[in-house]
């Protein structure tokens, strides 16, 4: 073969050197008197912006009997405030031309909209209205809680791996939150009432437990003044304490069997690992990102690679690090057997994969390419105001802030193979492990089943 | 050494807009051309990021499949960075996978009805630039379609259709588009049989025949000059094989009325309304779009979501949507229910359906309508990979070059009868096809 098309390049090249953090003062940060953090990324590309604001709280505050709280009271966030009426949110931000919604996880609540900037004045005072005059009735709530129900059982009961995830969760955390479903369990919304949502939006949502994030074409003065004059006239509040919840440390591998309608069974792996908290003298966490990314980073990751094109054992396989939340940190790993290959044999073989890293280390050509798509990442970002605004938010949601954005990239580069093969050896073992295996169902429960081969029930 | 990247990243932070500055009332400036290898090219200039997004587009889609191979066009496409096999090059998957990692390039491939697409996005800094689309045109140009990843790739494909044929929304889906389609290659999908029977060389044939130049549709969006896009763009096209004529397509015939009812345990019926529709250059494209804004295609705003969800809690998603294609596209309702609310749910929409085709929207609705599509057309051009989802449907299906600059326009210009007429002509109520997946 020829190698003159393909020299050496630049990026590998640059590779030994740390880069250096950035130096200008984008984005920019301002905390109101009441609490509030302000954060604007200026991003003059084009007459867009992003106004979002993230509340910290989400599933992990909730409590046994009421889960899906938080996610039931962003439903509940478009039902109108008191000068506002029901509907007129959705349509104020469609006549900007623009468009939004909300989301909800384990750790956050989140509320965005994208609008031409000539808009944003409207909807950021659209936005700081409902942060205190919600104002939804009981038959709005009893109409509202059948569609988060709908979402339920279109997102979970009805799929096969959203269940197995919701199992392998409810499995391998016994007293830590991460344990319950952020949209909570079908009995509790059945039993959720209107004056449950309405003590879960008196005790979070308020200005010293919220951040706002303004990404595109603005000024960040004038915005800061626009969220002084939206958001500055709310009082902060006593938030209710959040105790830790830590969970146990496991002693012995976890099982876990899901039954639904499918044609292949599909397994999960989950160990506890650490996470992030010190972005500065934390190792372990950005080794295990590094780990993930050696497995799963890219097309050329060793999952693909050995599993799914070498050994073809798997239809798919993937692997993933989630240590970067507010919660207990799982590293992940999960494949779909191939049509001859048993689920015995997948989970050989992902912990194979593993103990390869743990005995022989990875090469300095992989730790490159993690690093490589690490710097060609950054610059590819910077073509969605969306996906800026997400990362500054989740990061600020989960405790960190924007400026550990950008040590956390460069920690990441500085990881070594050794630190690599350290975690890989260290976290790895059965006693921390937790494994949820979907186990087919015919469709039509009279029909002849073809059992996957070797399947232990 | 080239520049650094970290530089371009820090650069990037004070650039100034220079993207589409008049954008409230134009769309960017897209520069058109004939490459030497008569290939359609594409190009806008935008040099505020160091990104190159390229895209070429072929006539290689399920429509050019010959009959009872369901499933190549999609497996041509797939396997284009498999191998690679020409006089000066011979690269295997594994060494082109890690080539577009050490690249920091991302490239993708797909085919749907009507086209095949290959896209690239690249760091513009010159050595990853130069790398990437060198890759780019060997894998265009000189597949090796090595028999063993095929046979790989064949069963993969076997067993997400088995895995499909399990999942209530694709059996949904699937039915609805034979039911649709029943004489057309728009109603032929892969089945695990079809799949089994397609061979290397009918690999290596499709490709020959529909990855030509001539054919071509290369849309560059990014940091480089005019200067630079013709090359690439002839860089890229180049070596491809003299190709054939594409095999023509009948016209769709429209269905029979149908509503079909399929048994499944799910706890949710999920239900499919709709009709062949819709095709690209259409005289009536704005008509539609803009009444289906009001109907089901407006998010939250729309009736649908206030009918189905807003007011009754029936479903989670509701919505209702045109996919013009080169032939007449579906339009098609989708939502999903509690199994025994399905025959409620269906009627409802049903009735919003005959109402809005009778009646189409109030003039308060349209005016909301053409508010949001006018106002927000800038935020479906705000990013370089927005541009190119518009660019390269402009491209393939040669719409005028001005589709953009004219848009606001042709959108502030419709009427409520020409709705009510363009509805009429292209939903017949009595010929739409239903499909109910899990019900009682």
């Amino acid at each position: 073969m020829s190698n003159r098309l393909f020299a050496m390049t630049a990026l590998a090249a640059v590779l030994g050197g740390v880069l250096p953090a950035p130096t200008h003062a984008n984005p920019y940060e301002h905390q109101l008197k009441n609490g509030l953090r302000v954060i604007v990324l200026e991003d003059h590309r084009a007459p867009t912006v992003v106004h979002m604001v993230w509340y910290r709280a989400g599933a992990m505050d909730e409590k046994d009997g009421d889960t899906g709280t938080a996610h039931a009271l962003e439903h509940l966030m478009f039902k109108g405030t008191k000068s506002v009426g029901a509907g007129e949110f959705d349509k104020r931000v469609a006549a900007t031309g623009g468009n939004h919604n909300a989301g909800t996880s384990r750790d956050y609540t989140n509320y965005f909209q994208v609008v031409p900037k000539t808009a944003l004045a409207e909807v950021m005072a659209l936005e700081a209205d409902r942060m205190k005059n919600l104002a939804f009735d009981d038959k709005q709530f009893a109409s509202e809680i059948k569609v988060v129900m709908e979402e339920r059982r279109l997102r979970t009961d009805d799929n096969p791996l959203a269940q197995l995830n919701e199992a392998l969760r409810a499995t391998a955390f016994t007293a830590h939150p991460y344990r319950r479903p952020t949209i909570g369990w079908m009995n509790d919304l059945e039993n959720m009432t209107a004056t449950d949502a309405r003590l879960w939006y008196k005790n979070w949502y308020a200005p010293n437990n919220a951040i706002v994030v303004v990404v595109g074409d603005v000024s960040h003065a004038e915005i800061f003044k626009l969220a002084e004059k939206n958001y500055g006239k709310y009082q902060r509040i006593v938030l209710p304490v959040r105790k830790p919840q830590t969970e146990p440390r496991q002693k012995g591998v976890r099982r876990v069997i899901v039954k639904a309608p499918a044609d292949q069974a599909y397994v999960m792996m989950a160990w506890k690992v650490p996470n992030l908290r010190n972005v500065k003298q934390d190792r372990e966490p950005y080794a295990l990102d590094v780990l993930a990314a050696v497995l799963n980073g890219h097309d050329a990751a060793r999952l693909s690679k050995n599993l799914v094109r070498g050994s073809q054992i798997a239809q798919s396989a993937s692997a993933g690090y989630d240590g970067g939340g507010r919660g207990e940190a799982l590293f992940i790993m999960a494949a779909r057997p191939s049509a001859s290959k048993t689920v015995e044999e997948i989970e050989t073989a992902l912990r194979s994969e593993i103990k390869n890293i743990a005995e022989q280390g990875i090469s300095d050509e992989e730790l490159a390419r993690v690093k490589i798509q690490l710097i060609a990442s950054e610059v590819y970002k910077r073509d969605s105001l969306m996906a800026q605004a997400q990362e500054i938010g989740s990061a600020e949601a989960a405790g960190f802030s924007w400026r550990d954005i950008n040590i956390q990239l460069e920690q990441i580069k500085t990881v070594t193979a050794d630190e690599v093969q350290a975690v890989a050896k260290k976290y790895f073992a059965d006693d921390g492990l937790t494994i949820a295996v979907l186990d087919p169902q015919p469709v039509d429960p009279k029909a002849p089943k073809r059992t996957p081969v070797g399947f232990r029930h | 050494m080239k520049s650094h990247p970290a530089n371009i990243i820090h650069a990037v932070a004070f650039a100034g807009a220079v993207f589409f500055s008049a954008l409230a009332n134009a769309g960017p400036a897209i520069e058109q051309w004939i490459a030497p290898s008569g290939a359609r090219v594409y190009f806008v200039e935008i040099r505020t990021l160091p990104i190159l997004d390229v895209q070429v587009d072929f006539t290689a889609g399920g429509t050019q499949v010959s009959p009872g191979k369901a499933g190549l066009a999609g497996l041509t496409a797939g396997l284009l960075d498999a191998g690679i096999n020409d006089a000066d090059t011979v690269l295997s998957e594994e060494q082109i996978s890690g080539r577009w990692v050490d690249l920091g390039a991302i490239v993708g491939t797909s085919a749907d009805q009507d086209r095949a697409s290959v896209s690239l996005r690249t760091l513009s800094s010159s050595a990853e630039k130069e790398g990437s689309l060198a890759l780019l045109s060997k894998i265009l140009a000189s597949p090796s379609f090595p028999p063993e990843i095929l046979e790989r790739e064949k069963q993969r494909n076997i067993s997400a259709i088995r895995e499909g044929e399990t999942r209530p929304a694709v059996i949904a889906s699937r039915r609805f588009a034979t039911l649709m389609y029943p004489d057309h290659p728009y109603g032929i999908l892969p089945t695990t049989q079809s799949v089994a029977s397609i061979e290397r060389a009918d690999l290596v044939a499709f490709h020959r025949a529909h990855y030509a130049a001539s054919a071509a549709s290369v849309s560059i969006i990014g940091d480089v000059s005019r200067a630079e896009a013709e090359a690439i763009a002839q860089r890229l096209t180049s070596a491809l094989p003299a190709g054939e004529a594409s095999n023509p397509v009948p016209q769709v015939t429209m269905p029979l009325e149908t509503v079909e009812k399929i048994a499944h345990p799910a706890t949710q019926s999920h239900m499919r309304v709709g009709v062949p529709a819709l095709r690209r250059g259409d005289p009536d494209f704005f008509p539609l779009i803009v009444g289906n804004y009001t109907l089901g295609g407006g998010g939250f705003a729309s009736r649908l979501i206030q009918e189905v969800r807003d007011k009754r809690g029936l479903a989670y998603s509701v919505g209702s949507n045109f996919s013009p294609r080169k032939l007449d596209g579906p339009f098609e309702i989708s939502l999903q229910t509690k199994r025994d609310q399905a025959d409620a749910a269906l009627k409802l929409v049903n009735q919003e359906l005959a109402k809005f085709i009778a009646s189409g929207p109030t003039p308060v609705e349209l005016a909301a309508a053409k508010k949001n599509l006018v106002d927000g057309f800038g935020l479906r051009l705000d990013s370089n990979a927005k541009l190119m989802a518009h660019l390269s449907v402009i491209g393939y299906y040669q719409l005028p070059l001005t589709y953009l600059d004219d848009y606001q326009a042709k959108v502030q210009a419709v009427t409520i009868d020409q709705i009510k007429a363009a509805f009429a002509k292209h939903v017949p109520l009595g010929g739409l096809v239903t499909v109910i997946v899990a019900t009682d």
